[in-house]
């Protein structure tokens, strides 16, 4: 009687341990650069380090803003994140809708199409862009990256946002149209509000992959005013110096944000990154 | 039936008309642009020689199978692969079975966690893990010494630990996304099933191969494919971390196409090395959407 109990209480036990040591490495490298933001800058070069500081500073925050002027990236980042994200909205329900509700031919040819898009490599895409958009003045604009960072966005936003259509009851909007409302009416007053939680996860996942993204705005941007937070941060190593409280610091306010509202819509954020393809 | 007819010729034109500016937007800023990198990749092209831009055949394309560096960034993109994708779906699974084996709140805060790297870009993580493999100012080598190791172990100079802390960061970005989407399968498979096998006197881990895995087999697919073609893609996580070092022993396929077209500004053979990429992405996007295609037939 006594040895499955004392198994049953090992094995609770062990979970216990992995799943200590699983949180640990999670959130580790994430402690040690807000730790590393909170330094003092006299404390940033001890050897050898301190896994915890004997004292805190706020330093590297206002560093980040006065030497580098990271406001100026973070509206970049914003602007274009945002613009991004609405586009793809924009482009994306209707394309979703019509993939999950209407017949038409060829149907799943374009859908192949638009996910074969989402496979090519960035780097076979840039160098021609580049070269059209400096010959446009986009280069060093807004819609300069706006526009690329859709190639990123959109596949994945018609295919989250075509998952989430397929799981609205059809008959409303039938019973609808059968009532006189043409199927744009049916789609606007039923299927949209409907489909509210699934636009808004999938703008949610837009705005966080373009403000991620990094190749586009790393070879589109060559002025320095017009960079994106992530390509910012990376220029701020000198030639002989790296200056790792200065960066923490960029990097902590870039993501906290972001961090938070994830945190905050976690669930729906999960249903949308793994139900395309659960359901596929 | 003419009636009949028309609706259908009806729902053709809405359902294009609905996908158009998709359909079009894909094609102006993804596929045309493929397509002009596949004709640079013809051409002798120097951005400090744009005077002297003509047609050479297959002339880049020869020059960089014929190096050995081409075949040295091959293997480096295949290990990186392999070794990233190995340790992702190792901690992907133990991820999803700690998520799946847990009770609701502890569910909850695992997920919140594991989503936390998915949201962080790519550029931050790389420079977490540099600083934190720092010989000199990182934590790891002054735990390494608090456990007896090495204090002052050099991990960004040597070619094998420096392939290490690129996979180590990798993973760490990656494996919630597996981990996510193997909890989502898991929680699909019917409890039943473990029930009777116990019954049967099938143990965990029998149970494990026998009805886990089995069941996991097309998520497992899609995210191997995913995975694969991640790697191949990678690039903001070497760029911070290592930059291709040391002696190019960490570069990819891409990064050595980043390499030629931003560097050497040699748009010639920087293109026709993003088309060698894209060829293989292709033909690893083919099994992937057939292998899709024939899932969703059933």
């Amino acid at each position: 009687m006594n040895a499955p109990k004392a198994k049953r209480i090992a094995a609770k036990a062990g979970y216990i341990l992995l799943l200590t040591v699983f949180i640990v490495m999670m959130v580790f490298p994430f402690y040690w650069l807000v730790l590393t933001s909170l330094k003092d800058p006299r404390d940033i070069s001890l050897m050898p380090t301190e896994l915890w500081p004997s004292r805190f500073s706020l330093k590297f925050f206002s560093y980040a803003f006065t030497e580098h002027h990271l406001e100026v990236y973070l509206l970049n980042s914003v602007i274009v994140a945002l613009g991004a994200m609405v586009l793809t909205i924009l482009f994306a329900f209707p394309a979703a809708y019509a993939f999950s509700r209407i017949r038409f031919r060829f149907k799943k040819f374009w859908r192949n199409v638009i996910l074969l898009a989402n496979m090519f490599p960035i780097i076979a895409v840039v160098t021609p862009m580049f070269i059209i958009f400096r010959k446009m003045h986009l280069i060093n604009t807004y819609w300069g990256l706006i526009i690329p960072s859709v190639i990123i966005t959109l596949p994945m936003a018609i295919w989250t946002l075509q998952a989430f259509i397929d799981t609205l009851p059809k008959d409303l909007e039938e019973a609808a149209q059968i009532d006189g409302c043409s199927r744009f009416q049916a789609v606007i007053r039923i299927i949209f509000p409907l489909a509210a939680p699934g636009i808004f996860t999938t703008a949610i996942i837009a705005f966080i992959t373009a403000w991620n993204e990094f190749m586009f705005a790393l070879i589109l941007v060559t002025k320095d005013s017009m960079r994106t937070v992530p390509v910012a941060i990376s220029m701020f190593p000198g030639q002989y110096t790296v200056p790792w409280g200065d960066m923490a610091a960029a990097s902590v306010i870039a993501t906290v944000p972001i961090v938070f509202v994830v945190l905050l819509l976690q669930k729906w954020i999960v249903s949308g990154l793994t139900s395309g393809a659960v359901k596929g | 039936m003419k009636k009949h007819i028309s609706r259908e010729k009806r729902d053709n034109l809405t359902g294009y008309l609905l996908i158009a500016p998709a359909v079009l937007a894909v094609i102006a800023i993804g596929i045309v642009p493929v397509i002009i990198t596949f004709s640079y990749s013809f051409e002798y092209y120097q951005l400090t020689d744009p005077k002297n831009r003509h047609f050479v055949g297959l002339q880049n394309y020869i020059e960089i199978l014929g190096n050995s560096s081409f075949w040295m960034v091959l293997k480096n993109t295949a290990i990186f692969a392999v070794i990233s994708m190995a340790l992702e779906l190792l901690l992907g699974f133990t991820g999803a079975l700690l998520m799946n084996g847990a009770g609701k709140a502890a569910r909850g805060a695992v997920r919140t966690i594991v989503l936390i790297p998915w949201a962080v870009p790519g550029i931050i993580i790389a420079y977490m893990f540099q600083f934190l493999f720092n010989n000199q100012l990182g934590p790891v080598n002054v735990i390494l010494s608090h456990l007896g190791g090495s204090a002052d172990f050099s991990w960004l100079t040597k070619p094998w630990s420096a392939m290490f802390v690129v996979v180590a960061a990798d993973a760490w970005k990656q494996f919630p996304y597996i981990a996510l989407m193997l909890l989502a399968g898991l929680q699909t498979i019917p409890q039943e099933l473990y029930e009777s096998a116990a019954i049967d006197g099938a143990g965990k881990i029998k149970s494990f191969f026998h009805i886990t895995l089995p069941n996991l087999k097309g998520i497992l697919l899609i995210v191997l494919l995913f995975r694969t073609m991640g790697a191949i893609r990678i690039f903001d996580i070497i760029f911070g971390i290592t930059g291709g070092g040391p002696a190019s022993s960490t570069s990819t396929l891409l990064y050595q196409a980043y390499k030629y077209l931003f560097t050497d500004m040699n748009y010639g053979k920087g293109s026709a090395m993003s088309t060698i990429i894209t060829l293989i992405i292709l033909a690893i996007s083919i099994l992937y959407i057939r292998v899709l295609g024939k899932r969703a037939e059933e």
